[in-house]
């Protein structure tokens, strides 16, 4: 019988052969691209062919194309935990300078705890 | 009359080598709790003196520094060496295997490696204490935690490791669920301690390797001045926050996951009814281990992270509370029309229904970012977590160690010593905390050697408290390890439970069934089956 465990060991030397090609091929691009000045879109490119590179190598190299498809899954569930993590870090360190516009001042600035009303531009009031 | 088997895991194989080479899942799991229980009595210690030291403001007999130094020592001991392996290395170990009928765990090479990675990482931190201990708080937050001149790269080093500990059981823990699960055995027929330590396995092997590489990157920094987190060299001390927060908010869901599936089980066998809603706690579990990666930033609300990461935060933290409710109220319905009886094991449920209910709730306040604002670094953080880590999984932990106890050991301890001994506990418990809350509210900042004397009385009251509960964990000792020795035969089945633990000899055979057991019916079907305790049994015939 054939298990899909069994299939994944006779993967043809050729696969490796080409996707070893596309990896090498790949690196020249990325070398190549730089050359070229394509203002933010360097980084782009650059991110992109690097991340198709990595597929490549999950898939093929660590056999997650023909292997179970949990392993997958798992592979799939760490790249969403560091999404999070980098995306919600990011709605810190790159809104650090949006600053809420309200500053403290006294809830109602006629209140009898204040002997004279509370000047509107001050933040603490009279005391 | 119940027996103990001559041959059992405890007495065979015999000799010093046999325990130190096992691969006996339950052996590892009995290796685990006396090192847990060695560093909660060290941890327990240092709370005391902090409470002492409280009891006047003022120095009375330790300096500023070392108050430092007893703080951090108590947090990062209590978190590493003791809350986050105690259930599931401890307990779990224990009796996973035996609830899914196998023989043993996944990888029982693994298990053992684990524990003594665990031991190779606590040596860290006990040099640690020698070489000038660290007095950053067990948080280790930058800039601070880079100049100190106490030994943060140690104790650090010693967290370091024994993250690998806790990654090793998690992955064994979910390889043994997925592959090792009795005959008949399907996911929605597994017990719930299962499906509590599958979710808390999860998070160990996820959210770990990110303290991992925090701490690496913290050593480097002190090391190297790799400038990551000084901002001296362009760095970002609150990146840091993110890093440590991102692996140890999910780590307090390590922590209480298990708690609460010791409570799920404990529920319906000691009320002798099946469980309420059995799915949606399954479920929840799952659900609080996902939700614990969103909302990190609200430990950070005053820290100088942006305010729109803050409202995000907030809004995603009160998600948390809807998967806690369901438990809660899952188990007060599983209560409805049960046979209640008021064992030990019980007695601490309900305790831990009562504490990690006012836990979780401060809880809430302290995740409304406004709320927050005026709480963040008082006293009411401190008996807010406390509710939770101590009323919740501590005393969980105790519940489920009075539990299994008859089935590690084969013999019953004192029932009315250790009922007596619950009620002081939990009387020591919130005598200890509940000041705290009030003086929290009133401005106590934490972490201060000295206060106002206005808040002296809470002070007093909270000492008082802790030394109360403190006599207790005395007490709970001398009768368990007397029961070890002397305690009565307490016979396979004591508490009448349906999992397949109690289906095996107390202690259990060193191959845990003698044949594969098949699994035929839910882990909570009182309502078809009856099974009459061996305890309540034992007292007829007496």
């Amino acid at each position: 019988m054939h298990t899909k465990t069994e299939h994944k060991h006779s993967t043809p030397l050729l696969v490796y052969l080409a996707v070893g090609g596309a990896l090498l091929f790949l690196t020249v691009i990325t070398v190549a691209v730089s050359y070229v000045d394509l203002g933010p879109f360097n980084l782009v490119v650059a991110i992109g062919i690097a991340t198709f590179k990595a597929m490549l190598v999950a898939l093929f190299f660590m056999h997650l194309y023909y292997d179970n498809k949990l392993f997958m899954a798992v592979f799939i569930s760490g790249l969403m935990f560091l999404g999070i993590f980098i995306i919600l870090t990011m709605f810190d360190t790159m809104k650090r300078d949006m600053i809420y516009e309200e500053v403290a001042k006294p809830i109602r600035p006629n209140a009898i705890i204040y002997e004279q009303p509370a000047a509107t531009d001050q933040t603490d009031g009279q005391h | 009359m119940n027996i103990i088997p001559e041959k059992n895991y405890l007495t065979y194989p015999k000799g010093l080598k046999s325990w130190l080479f096992t691969l006996d899942h339950k052996r590892i799991g009995l290796m685990y709790l006396f090192a847990i229980m060695f560093f909660f009595l060290v941890g327990g210690i240092f709370a005391l003196m902090i409470r002492l030291e409280l009891f006047h403001p003022g120095q009375d007999f330790v300096s500023a520094d070392t108050y430092n130094q007893l703080f951090t020592l108590h947090g990062a001991i209590m978190i590493f060496l003791f809350i986050i392996p105690s259930i599931p290395a401890s307990l779990g170990n224990l009796i996973l295997p035996l609830m899914l009928g196998a023989k043993d765990v996944a990888f029982p090479r693994l298990n053992l490696a684990s524990w003594y990675i665990y031991v190779f990482g606590a040596m860290f931190a006990v040099y640690s204490m020698i070489a000038g201990a660290a007095d950053t708080g067990w948080t280790f937050y930058t800039p601070y935690s880079i100049e100190t001149n106490t030994a943060v790269i140690s104790l650090t080093t010693g967290a370091f490791i024994l993250g690998f500990s806790s990654i090793f059981t998690g992955l064994n823990f979910l390889v043994t669920i997925h592959k090792l699960r009795a005959p008949g055995m399907t996911w929605f027929k597994m017990p719930l301690f299962v499906w509590g330590l599958y979710a808390t396995s999860i998070i160990q092997v996820v959210a770990t390797p990110v303290l991992g590489i925090t701490l690496l990157l913290l050593i480097l920094e002190r090391v190297a001045g790799i400038g990551i987190f000084n901002p001296a060299l362009g760095g970002d001390p609150v990146l840091f926050q993110h890093f440590f927060w991102f692996y140890s908010h999910p780590a307090v869901y390590i922590m209480i996951l298990p708690g609460m599936a010791i409570i799920s089980e404990l529920i319906s066998v000691h009320s002798h009814k099946k469980i309420f809603g059995y799915k949606v706690i399954a479920y929840s579990s799952l659900a609080i281990a996902f939700i614990s990666f969103l909302v990190w930033g609200h430990h950070m609300f005053v820290s100088g992270q942006s305010e729109l990461a803050g409202m995000i935060f907030s809004f995603l933290t009160f998600f948390v509370g809807v998967p806690s409710g369901i438990k809660v109220f899952n188990w007060v319905a599983t209560l409805y029309k049960g046979a209640v009886r008021f064992t030990t094991p019980m007695l601490y449920t309900f305790a831990f229904l009562i504490l990690f209910t006012i836990g979780g709730l401060t809880g809430i306040f302290l995740g409304a970012l406004s709320v927050d604002i005026h709480l963040h670094d008082t006293y009411f953080v401190v008996a807010h977590f406390h509710y939770t880590m101590m009323g919740g999984t501590v005393i969980a932990f105790f519940a489920g160690l009075h539990h299994w106890w008859p089935k590690i050991w084969g013999r019953m301890y004192n029932e009315r010593i250790a009922k007596i001994t619950a009620v002081l506990v939990f009387i020591g418990f919130n005598l200890t905390f509940i000041p705290q809350f009030i003086m929290g509210s009133h401005g106590m900042p934490r972490r201060y050697f000295d206060y106002l004397p206005q808040y002296q009385g809470m002070h007093e009251l909270s000492t008082y408290g802790a030394y109360l509960l403190g006599t207790a964990f005395v007490i709970m000792a001398i009768y368990l390890i007397h029961s070890i020795f002397k305690g009565k035969p307490a016979g396979n089945n004591p508490w009448g439970g349906l999992t397949l633990e109690w289906q095996t000899t107390s202690p259990p055979d060193p191959h845990n069934f003698h044949e594969v057991p098949v699994w035929t019916h839910g882990p909570y079907d009182f309502d078809t089956i009856k099974v009459e305790p061996d305890l309540e049994k034992e007292l007829e015939t007496a």
